[in-house]
């Protein structure tokens, strides 16, 4: 752990009103490893993503407490919130395309962050879309509505807009409910690809997802972590914790 | 699961009985399915009734020898009381609606907008729900109450600042009217906003976009046909006040050559003679021809609008 870690959550909780749904977490995320969380419904993996990048903001009634670092800057009162986000991608389990062009959807966050020039623009949404394993399909039809893709197409639409502000951290947050096997598949292997340049924490409900790709895997119940550890650990006949063994075998959860 | 291309059998003992629906629940379907069907085609009943009627009331006049339908969409000479030529053009009165519906809305969709946006994305629910008490408010106000406006307060203002000869013009119209499509504009562009899912609020906020820019690069784009449909209904208010026009424009009918020249709106001529018109008579059916004309108006109005709509669709 010679490495400082690229995100350090320190006694995390969170509730939405009265209702607890983070009882104190503390990880770290390496920088380059992918990170995998899994976890039933309902253990608070999507609100520990939406606290990374502070669009828990935009909940009213939810409460946070803890520190949060990303590249030991303290998220939550961080003075730039916009260049926070701009560090991380966020895909969404069911594909957001804006109701812009393709294009469009994808020169988004680069335009916001003020790259204005075209050449610029258009080689970045091109390797966008290559990364995301979807530029052979729509390259003939940028101008066309993003929302007119079919459902896994928009979904590597969503994660090309998420690499396009170029971030650090990418988070997956359920990527493959919505696409075909063959589809999750190759972006895996864009995933695999990725992590030589950033940091990629992926929130599945396939615990087969998880140990296919992460390094490093973190079991999530009901706002606590149950065990994190190497992913071969908590695959392995003999986590830590019984718990975990039942879950990724499909005993309960 | 069953791999055998044999239907199963419903086991031993496993009766069927399925709950079947009375004749007086299928009767009652029916019938209001019937009524429903009857209110979707009274709108369009009562559409082409009203044009009906109007024009039933204008025809007789198109054939007779001392009126022309070229005299009364271009010429500017509208005197039809006169004893030995009468002549009804209402060419002044085409402009003079559609110089102050222009100013209004000049006036009326960047502020109406803009308040639509300012109360949807930008400020706190409490300050929102005042305001938009105070919108409705504003919108419930008669028009007869802000004719009177413009006659006493905006007419003196604006000989103060202009220095015009008249304070009752194309400008204190304008105003007037803007005044009163901007609440319109206002509540129906803030449900087009509102109707934009958070979804993409949220997509654009974790792509790093500020509230402006997510304003203007999302939001806007997203809107867009229910804004659209917001400032047409402003439009078509504008484009139909009676009362406040009347009141507050002059009255005069002349091609305006200024903002502060008095004109005379196409519904104000017919709210002011057609009480004095013997029913019958040419006078009488010329004004009904003015209810056709205005009828066509705001027909080509909103067929533009929908064409601009499915274009913006198709895209």
């Amino acid at each position: 752990m010679a490495e400082p870690p690229c995100i350090e959550i320190r006694d995390l909780r969170l509730a939405y009103g009265p209702k607890e749904v983070l009882r104190g977490i503390s990880l770290d995320v390496l920088p380059n490893e992918i990170f995998g969380v899994i976890g039933p419904a309902q253990s608070g993996k999507t609100s520990l993503l939406r606290c990374l990048n502070r669009t828990i903001d935009f909940v009213p009634t939810a409460r946070v407490q803890g520190t949060i670092r990303v590249d030991g800057d303290e998220v939550r009162r961080t003075k730039d919130v916009f260049a926070l986000r701009r560090k991380i991608g966020m895909v969404a389990p069911l594909p957001v395309g804006l109701p812009l062009s393709i294009y469009d959807n994808v020169a988004f966050a680069p335009r916001c962050a003020g790259l204005t020039r075209k050449a610029d623009l258009e080689a970045m949404v091109e390797q966008c879309l290559r990364q995301a394993a979807l530029w052979e399909e729509v390259k003939d039809r940028l101008d066309s509505l993003g929302t007119r893709l079919s459902g896994g197409q928009q979904q590597r639409l969503t994660i090309a807009r998420a690499l396009s502000h170029q971030p650090e951290i990418l988070c997956l947050d359920e990527f493959s409910i919505a696409i075909d096997p063959v589809t999750t598949m190759r972006i895996e292997e864009v995933l695999k690809e990725l992590r030589a340049h950033m940091t990629i924490i992926l929130v599945t409900n396939l615990t087969q997802q998880a140990r296919r790709l992460a390094d490093r895997t973190l079991f999530l119940w009901n706002g606590e972590i149950v065990e994190l550890d190497r992913t071969d650990v908590i695959f392995s006949e003999q986590p830590a914790n019984r718990k975990t063994y039942e879950y990724v075998n499909g005993i309960f959860g | 699961m069953n791999s055998g291309a044999m239907p199963q059998e419903p086991a031993e003992g496993w009766a069927v009985r399925r709950a079947r629906r009375g004749l007086w629940a299928l009767a009652g379907e029916r019938l209001l399915e019937g009524l429903i069907y009857l209110c979707g085609i009274s709108a369009i009943v009562f559409v082409l009734g009203i044009f009906f009627f109007v024009f039933r009331e204008a025809f007789p006049v198109l054939g007779k020898e001392n009126f022309s339908l070229t005299q009364f969409l271009f010429s500017e000479q509208w005197y039809p009381t006169s004893a030995t030529n009468k002549r009804y053009g209402v060419l002044a009165m085409i402009a003079g609606t559609l110089s102050v519906t222009a100013l209004a809305m000049v006036l009326a969709v960047p502020f109406g907008l803009g308040a639509a946006i300012y109360i949807s994305e930008f400020c706190g629910s409490r300050v929102k729900e005042t305001l938009k008490i105070v919108i409705e408010l504003l919108a419930a106000i008669p028009s007869v109450v802000w004719g009177f406006v413009g006659l006493t307060v905006m007419s003196r203002l604006i000989v103060q600042y202009t220095g015009a000869p008249v304070g009752v013009n194309i400008l204190n119209g304008g105003i007037i009217l803007a005044l009163m499509s901007v609440p319109i504009i206002v509540s129906i562009g803030e449900d087009a906003l509102k109707a934009v899912p958070d979804q993409y609020r949220e997509a654009g906020i974790a792509l790093g976009a500020t509230r402006w820019q997510l304003v203007w690069r999302v939001l806007l784009p997203a809107a867009k046909t229910g804004l659209l449909a917001a400032v047409l209904l402003g439009v078509g208010r504008a484009v139909g006040e009676t009362m406040a026009v009347l009141m507050a424009t002059g009255h005069a009918v002349h091609i305006p050559h200024s903002l502060l020249d008095s004109v005379r709106t196409l519904t104000a001529n017919i709210a002011a003679e057609l009480g004095e018109a013997p029913e019958g008579s040419d006078h009488y059916r010329v004004l009904f021809l003015t209810g056709v004309l205005l009828f066509t108006l705001t027909f080509i109005v909103n067929l533009t609008a929908d064409f601009i709509v499915r274009g913006i669709r198709k895209k």
